[in-house]
């Protein structure tokens, strides 16, 4: 009926604004495109704050560490990135989908 | 994206309204659209038809456009499943539920059993099924799960599910029972394509012995209901 619909991205969302209430920089990270098995379909979203703490999920676990790390930066610079992981990105070798599929992730910081 | 935009997305959530966010990924630039918008503020014509084509359709996907590429992200209303009979199968059932992404009511008019203490956080209505059923208003995104096994509260649920286009209805029971069931539902002049609605005995056929695997093969049904389309 509608395999593209993720229930769970909405309290993602809530946990992204109750962060930023605290006061806290917060950064979204978003699916836009997957080629291959990826796991996660376009629209998963992961939300991470200043401290790298995050909810939310854009792959099976495999380079929600990256997307931290540059979540820092863009928190940081308030400029948005794209990001591309997948076999033949050159962070393969340290990160990148075992599955051997490609996401590309919209990372912007909430202002 | 602003946390002003964030708030209005939120709010549109709560009160269980589709909406689609769309997001101008050159420069960040997003605008919020519902169900009937004929346009936004900043997003060319004919993003706005194709967000609300997605939308409509619960998808998220990228969109690229003379100007620039634009991701559409749609946010609809999470699934229901009401659950007639407050009873033990119900409480690890509307828990599990709950995880899945569902919003779970428990029906039952029985006080002792339809308690917020043994459904910590789960919405209970204590109307008599048939009442409360109506009042839900079943939609297609809903499904509807007997558990008591008692006929004058199951009969008049199913009555109402059965008249309604929830994608999944099921009835507790074994086969006797819901042969039994089904005969009564045809004394009341349910056609056959009607009864066939109705998964007897509920549940994928796993072996399951207590209350919480029960629970387990009754929402992986659900499920498989929902994400195949199969209603």
């Amino acid at each position: 009926m509608d395999k593209q619909t993720t229930p769970e991205a909405g309290d993602v969302l809530e946990q992204a604004a109750d962060w930023h209430k605290e006061g806290e920089g917060v950064a979204i990270a978003t699916v836009t495109k997957t080629w291959g098995s990826s796991p996660r379909p376009p629209g998963s979203q992961l939300v991470i704050n200043a401290k790298g703490e995050f909810r939310g999920s854009v792959s099976g676990g495999c380079i929600e560490g990256a997307v931290v790390s540059e979540a820092a930066g863009v928190i940081e610079t308030g400029e948005s990135r794209i990001l591309h992981f997948g076999v033949t990105n050159e962070m393969a070798w340290e990160v990148g989908l075992a599955c051997g599929g490609e996401v590309e992730i919209y990372l912007e910081k909430l202002s | 994206m602003k946390a002003g935009t964030l708030d209005r997305l939120l709010a549109d959530r709560r009160a269980k309204r589709s909406v689609a966010l769309v997001t101008r990924l050159e420069d960040g630039f997003a605008a919020l659209l519902h169900p009937g918008d004929r346009a936004a503020e900043g997003v060319p014509r004919e993003v706005v038809v194709e967000a609300l084509r997605a939308l409509a359709k619960g998808q998220s996907l990228p969109f690229e456009q003379d100007e620039g590429t634009y991701f559409i992200r749609s946010f609809i209303p999470d699934p229901r499943m009401v659950i007639v009979g407050a009873v033990h199968i119900a409480q690890s059932l509307a828990e599990m539920a709950r995880l899945a992404g569902f919003h779970v009511v428990v029906v039952d008019p029985r006080q002792a059993f339809a308690r917020s203490d043994r459904f910590v956080g789960i919405e209970i209505s204590t109307d008599w099924p048939g009442q409360a059923l109506e009042e839900l208003e079943l939609d297609r995104r809903t499904a509807v799960v007997t558990l008591t096994h008692d006929p004058k509260l199951d009969d008049p649920a199913l009555d109402a599910a059965l008249a309604s286009p929830a994608f999944y209805i099921g009835s507790l029971g074994s086969k006797k029972t819901h042969r039994a069931r089904l005969e009564r539902l045809a004394s009341r002049g349910f056609a056959e394509a009607d009864r066939e609605r109705i998964r007897g005995p509920v549940g994928l056929s796993i072996g399951s012995v207590t209350p919480a695997e029960i629970a387990v093969s009754i929402l992986a049904e659900v499920i498989g209901a929902l994400r195949s389309g199969s209603s």
